[in-house]
């Protein structure tokens, strides 16, 4: 936990959190907090209800039950306010294919308001950091799965929200940009911003300041790495992770 | 505002990008007028004629040679039978039967009056109203020549020809035909590129992306309307001269006016393909749906039958039908040159279109994102 964490208070804060559809509960009553500036580790087999509890959060669907707070503003009345102060990254890619880096950039800086020289100096910096200089005026379409995966978790940050949802975002890429990804989270993380990201690698689970594991919509259990580790007697997060889940009913079944 | 802007540039930039998608906005309904121009038309050109003589006279050989002079009809036969007529008329060998009585020339001299009939091939009804009509000009002209009454009785085969009010010889039906080819051709291009687009971006993910961003849902949807709408203005631009200088449809009305009607009905169109976008969840369905609706619509609209023609229930359908006003629009300023005056309601209710499809459309899409 960093020292903002603890001046600040909480970044996200649910409880009772909970989406049906039709019979079918998704999420199911979560409770749980994010402290500011913390990378929070969402986990849970496929099918969990992950997805579903991260675009209750970001304001894509509506909560069934249940409150919940992101950077101070009420999912049920605020989405507004939620929308200015975060960045999302689904699990699809989702910057346009057919549009070059640079006027990705420039339609998202746009969109968010951001001045015009504000947006020339921030496409310029992000294209250095990533080293996509040469390509700022390719299609986005034709770039690798991984500097596309990077590219849109930077445009995710372009207005540098408080608080930064990324699903799934190394979903299908090599070992070696998984490590760079995650360079870029803690980079992001060290800038103050919020980090709340989903994954199924048990191994990028040990980089999280704290992470919940989800089973059939439920948290099954939430805690630092070596919490939970010392708690279930297990050598890893890969280990607890498999314990909880061969009780789960639905999930990797499905 | 500022906002607005930098989509409108992403989604012209998206457009012409895609050299297929150019193409199909811009040369394929200029290609599709040209052709649907010269080929849809209600004119018969020629018919061909069993004669049924009985009366060998003088008269009824000079009704024949003027039949034939008008080069609207081409005798292929003749005898005095009526059965082998109809035997040919059920062959398909011909398409009109010409019977005259015989004493047609003795009841001329005598009476100044006579009675010839006419027995059409009326499966195609608006072609036999066609035929019948150039027939009866002749006939009508001859009975003049001779200074006598010459009825023509008329009976279809093997349906009964109703009589057509809508029928006027002297119209051109390709200045009657072509602006209406033109707005077809732009309510299914318009519609069509606007209810695929929101749904696309649906298929690819980009709309969550754009959801979760403070983008309003306003400025989100004429975004999605200022394109299109633009597109097609020009596409009508392009119609228009292709309509002036290749078929030579009178402009007798404001191009301004008809830009201004075209303006509202856009609107109108456009809205509706993009609230079907925003109810459908992939492009298939954009499509389909888009087609049905487009299909009633045109079919409804009296592109090609008359809406006074239709019964009840048609008629009070066809007023809540947005191609069809602005087919009269386009018709009655080109061709009549109407006022704004003239068309101040049909313009009127394409406007309330106009709102409510784009309110319905804006709804929907809040809806969608919550």
């Amino acid at each position: 936990m960093t020292a903002a964490a603890q001046i600040n208070g909480f970044a996200i804060d649910a409880q009772n959190l909970t989406r049906r559809f039709g019979s079918f509960i998704a999420v199911d009553h979560i409770t749980f907090d994010v402290k500011t500036g913390e990378v929070f580790g969402f986990l849970g087999a496929n099918g969990a209800g992950k997805t579903t509890a991260i675009k209750m959060l970001v304001g894509l669907l509506a909560p069934s039950e249940g409150v919940a707070h992101v950077a101070g503003f009420d999912v049920h009345s605020q989405r507004e306010q939620i929308r200015r102060n975060i960045g999302y990254m689904s699990q699809r890619f989702s910057l346009y294919a057919d549009l070059t880096v640079r006027e990705n950039i420039r339609l998202y800086g746009g969109i968010y308001g951001l001045p015009p020289a504000h947006i020339e100096e921030r496409t310029k910096l992000m294209l250095d950091t990533l080293g996509l200089a040469t390509n700022a005026d390719d299609l986005v379409g034709k770039l690798p799965l991984g500097w596309k995966q990077k590219l849109a978790f930077s445009v995710a940050l372009l207005h540098e929200p408080k608080i930064v949802f990324l699903d799934e975002p190394t979903g299908g890429v090599d070992p070696i940009t998984r490590r760079q990804f995650w360079e870029l989270i803690y980079a992001a993380a060290a800038r103050g911003t919020t980090v709340f990201v989903t994954t199924h690698y048990m191994d990028e689970a040990e980089y999280c300041d704290r992470i919940s594991i989800m089973v059939d919509g439920k948290i099954a259990a939430l805690g630092t790495p070596t919490e939970l580790k010392e708690r279930f007697g297990a050598d890893s997060v890969d280990d607890v992770f498999v314990r909880l889940a061969r009780g789960a009913k639905k999930g990797e079944a499905a | 505002m500022q906002t607005l802007r930098y989509l409108l540039r992403k989604e012209f930039l998206q457009v012409f990008r895609d050299r297929m998608m150019v193409t199909q906005l811009l040369l394929m309904p200029i290609i599709q007028l040209l052709l649907l121009g010269n080929a849809a038309t209600f004119e018969v050109k020629t018919s061909r004629m069993y004669v049924v003589d009985r009366d060998h006279s003088e008269t009824s050989r000079g009704l024949i040679d003027r039949m034939q002079a008008s080069r609207r009809f081409n005798v292929v036969g003749a005898s005095p039978s009526m059965d082998v007529a109809n035997d040919w008329m059920l062959r398909r060998k011909t398409d009109v039967i010409l019977s005259i009585p015989a004493d047609l020339e003795r009841d001329i001299v005598r009476t100044r009056n006579g009675a010839i009939q006419l027995v059409l091939n009326a499966e195609d009804g608006a072609a036999a109203g066609v035929t019948q009509s150039y027939a009866a000009q002749i006939i009508g002209a001859y009975a003049n020549e001779l200074g006598a009454e010459l009825m023509p009785k008329v009976s279809g085969h093997p349906i009964e020809v109703r009589a057509r009010g809508w029928y006027n010889p002297d119209l051109d039906y390709r200045d009657y035909m072509v602006p209406g080819i033109l707005v077809q051709l732009v309510t299914v291009v318009g519609t069509l590129m606007a209810a695929m687009n929101i749904v696309r971006e649906k298929e690819l993910g980009t709309l969550d992306q754009l959801s979760v961003t403070p983008l309003s849902q306003s400025t989100f949807m004429a975004a999605k309307l200022i394109p299109f709408w633009v597109i097609a203005l020009v596409e009508l631009t392009l119609g228009l001269l292709v309509a002036r200088f290749v078929f030579h449809v009178p402009m007798l009305g404001s191009i301004a006016l008809v830009f201004g009607a075209a303006a509202v009905y856009l609107i109108a169109a456009l809205g509706i393909g993009l609230f079907i976008s925003t109810l459908v969840d992939t492009q298939q369905q954009a499509m389909f749906v888009t087609f049905f609706i487009i299909m009633v619509y045109l079919l409804m609209s009296g592109l090609f039958t008359p809406v006074r023609s239709m019964p009840d229930w048609a008629q009070w359908m066809a007023q809540f039908n947005p191609v069809k006003h602005f087919i009269e629009i386009m018709r009655a300023v080109l061709l009549k040159g109407a006022t704004p005056r003239d068309v101040a309601r049909p313009i009127g209710i394409l406007a309330v279109f106009g709102v409510v499809a784009l309110t319905l459309a804006i709804r929907e899409y809040g809806r969608r994102i919550g």
